[in-house]
């Protein structure tokens, strides 16, 4: 950490409390919004205070939603978009740090060939073979179903990639201590690998969900129920209404609620999250 | 301890050790005959090795860095493939089997800790992995630590302690198993040099308490002279020489040898300068194609003891290191000093080790001589040690 002195300390912190305004400020017009009366905001007279409609609006954007005809409550969304970002995130880890175990701990025929074909699908990702992959879920009667929105964004060379770094950095010696020891290949994992693994699968675990939470393309492709709606989706199904205003401060108060769960991983997360990236604890 | 076993024999009866911590070991050669590896490109690294290492002994593998020791150390382990030859623990043919069955315990150079286990639970991974009962390994464990002084740190992480008590976790992990046979590779080339020699009696005395077959890895001559019952010097995937540490020392085998096994290393030098040819007499002498002597063998004196090698330096440097005076310096004759391996000196540089109190002036014209008993001859190649 360098220490800086007076005037420049000022400048410094002067500058970073500009960036984070102009990162909050949309924030919080959002949230503003949700809790104004809607013919305001449309009119353009919205106040940048908090109006008294908070606990209104929320409650019905969370059980009821919009009144329009394809009412679906934001919480149903939230559960789904939860359930999909959970299964993305988990099952990415499970698959990708057993499949970076095999490549580096194994001496399998086919070996590298293997380990270039999960590294080439970086170069294909999901909106790249979207019309296969939508044929295959479809094929499998996957649609509207949570199995079809998680499994085709679950193979990940990325995470695999991650771990194989990270595996190859573990020193020989260990595995071979193991071995003296008595620990077989599966005991090898279970008892050394993964308590070494812990804070770069909760680095990932991070990255992850927030990728999966924030996945739009694929569940507006692959769901058409209603109440199989991700809370993306539904957002933007909110703002298009066609014989009627659009609920301004329910698609807010959404906007918000979908901005939550992501903001309280990483804020749970952050030790582990950080740690994850910059130490190697060995 | 039970009744049931016979306590081992201890080497060391004034041993500061209670012998209440004796573990019984069953009786474990290793004898490896004529032991091959040859990896997949064709590259031997180990070519036929033959040692036997009795009940008990403490056997050190010394050689040069890249001459194999290591890769033999790990193929008694289990950690390399055997391409030829057997291996053989305690009257088994172990060649087959995995590291975990052979009843080994090793001591990595970087001790290969697991960082997320506690000290207690390092040490009790193998005794688990084996079905050992808790209180069994419990006690095993308590006793470990309290011989190797880790008592206080048996709840800590491997990260939280020094590198000497990382060591000594690294000798319980394998103390605690109570094994046949104890490998060690390198275990102390982390360590600052103070440590080292305090932790190299610590192995020497633990080693002699639990009477434990042990081979021992090392490329320090000093540490493997001090610590061995048996010494093997290695070199280049072959056994330079195999025996007792001062009778390798007194006769080396090869010029190899000599020049690896003591410090400063042993001056070598070409027959053929008449200056040389003229003083050596006896049988052996008209064979011998290189002469070695001992910077400690000679003397600074003007008389030539008979059948001794007087020799006239000038001397380029000399280093006072307290209880000794170290003098380089270079004969005028030299034309082909022969070359030796490591710690070489730079041609025809003789070096003398004499009494600290003795310092001559650089520059000086002296005379050195050597005993005739003091002379070792070789042939021309340098692979065979000719006796007088």
């Amino acid at each position: 950490m360098v220490e800086e002195e007076g005037f420049r300390r000022y400048v410094a912190h002067i500058i970073l409390w500009i960036g984070i305004a102009i990162v909050a400020f949309p924030v919080y017009i959002a949230f503003i919004a949700s809790t104004q009366d809607n013919a305001l905001i449309a009119n353009g007279q919205m106040s940048l205070l908090p109006g008294g409609h908070f606990f209104e609006t929320y409650y019905q954007t969370i059980f009821v939603g919009t009144s329009g005809s394809t009412r679906e409550p934001v919480g149903n969304m939230m559960l789904n978009s939860l359930v999909m970002a959970l299964l993305i995130a988990i099952g990415k880890i499970a698959i990708s740090i057993i499949s970076a175990y095999a490549i580096v701990y194994f001496r399998f025929p086919f070996r590298m060939p293997i380990f270039w074909i999960i590294f080439i699908t970086l170069m294909l990702p999901v909106e790249v073979r979207i019309y296969p992959t939508y044929k295959i879920v479809a094929d499998l009667h996957m649609l509207d179903s949570y199995a079809g929105l998680a499994l085709p964004l679950i193979a990940s060379a990325t995470a695999t990639l991650l771990f194989r770094q990270f595996f190859m950095t573990v020193p020989d010696e260990l595995l071979e201590a193991s071995r003296i020891d008595g620990a077989g290949p599966l005991r090898f994992f279970w008892d050394t690998l993964l308590p070494l693994s812990r804070t770069n699968m909760a680095a990932l675990f991070v990255i992850l969900f927030i990728l999966g939470w924030n996945q739009y393309l694929w569940p507006l492709l692959i769901t058409t129920r209603d109440d199989m709606q991700t809370i993306q989706v539904g957002i933007r199904k909110m703002i298009t209404t066609t014989d009627a205003l659009t609920e301004w401060p329910i698609v807010m108060a959404t906007a918000v609620l979908a901005m939550l769960p992501p903001v309280f991983v990483v804020v749970a997360m952050q030790k582990l999250f950080v740690r994850g990236l910059v130490e190697t604890e060995k | 301890m039970g009744s049931l076993h016979t306590p081992c024999v201890l080497t060391n009866p004034h041993s500061p050790f209670p012998t209440r911590y004796s573990p019984v070991h069953p009786m474990a050669n290793v004898t490896l005959r004529n032991v091959r590896k040859t990896y997949l490109g064709g590259f031997e690294a180990i070519k036929g090795v033959n040692v036997d290492v009795g009940d008990g002994q403490f056997c050190v593998l010394v050689g040069p860095s890249g001459c194999g020791k290591s890769t033999l150390l790990r193929m008694v382990a289990g950690l390399e493939t055997v391409t030829g030859g057997e291996i053989d623990i305690g009257g088994r043919v172990v060649n087959q089997v995995e590291p975990a069955d052979r009843d080994i315990a090793m001591v990595f150079q970087n001790y290969a800790l697991y960082p997320h286990m506690s000290v207690f639970n390092n040490m009790a991974y193998g005794l688990r992995n084996r079905g050992m009962k808790e209180t069994e390994i419990k006690s095993r464990v308590d006793e470990a630590a309290r011989v190797l002084e880790l008592t206080p740190m048996l709840e800590r992480k491997p990260r939280q302690l020094s590198g000497g008590q990382r060591q000594r976790v690294a000798m319980g992990r394998a103390i605690v198993r109570q094994p046949k046979v104890f490998l060690f590779d390198e275990p102390l080339s982390n360590l600052d040099a103070k440590l080292r020699i305090a932790m190299r009696v610590e192995i020497r005395k633990l080693q002699r308490r639990l009477n434990t077959t042990s081979i021992y890895v090392t490329h320090d001559q000093l540490e493997a002279m001090t610590l061995a019952d048996i010494l093997v010097v290695m070199n280049g995937g072959q056994v330079e020489q195999v025996g007792n540490p001062l009778a390798i020392y007194e006769k080396p085998a090869t010029t190899f040898v000599a020049s690896f096994i003591g410090a400063p290393p042993m001056n070598l030098m070409s027959t053929r300068p008449e200056e040389i040819r003229s003083q050596l007499t006896g049988g052996a002498a008209a064979d011998a194609g290189i002469l070695g002597i001992r910077p400690e063998d000679f003397v600074i004196t003007d008389q030539t003891p008979a059948g001794g090698v007087a020799l006239p330096l000038t001397v380029e440097a000399i280093e006072r290191v307290g209880a000794e005076t170290f003098v380089y310096g270079s004969r005028e004759q030299e034309e082909q000093r022969v070359a030796a391996t490591p710690g070489e000196l730079p041609p025809g540089e003789i070096i003398v080790r004499i009494p600290g109190t003795e310092a001559p002036a650089i520059g000086a014209k002296i005379r050195v001589a050597a005993l005739r008993a003091k002379l070792h001859l070789f042939s021309g190649d340098g692979r065979t040690r000719l006796e007088a």
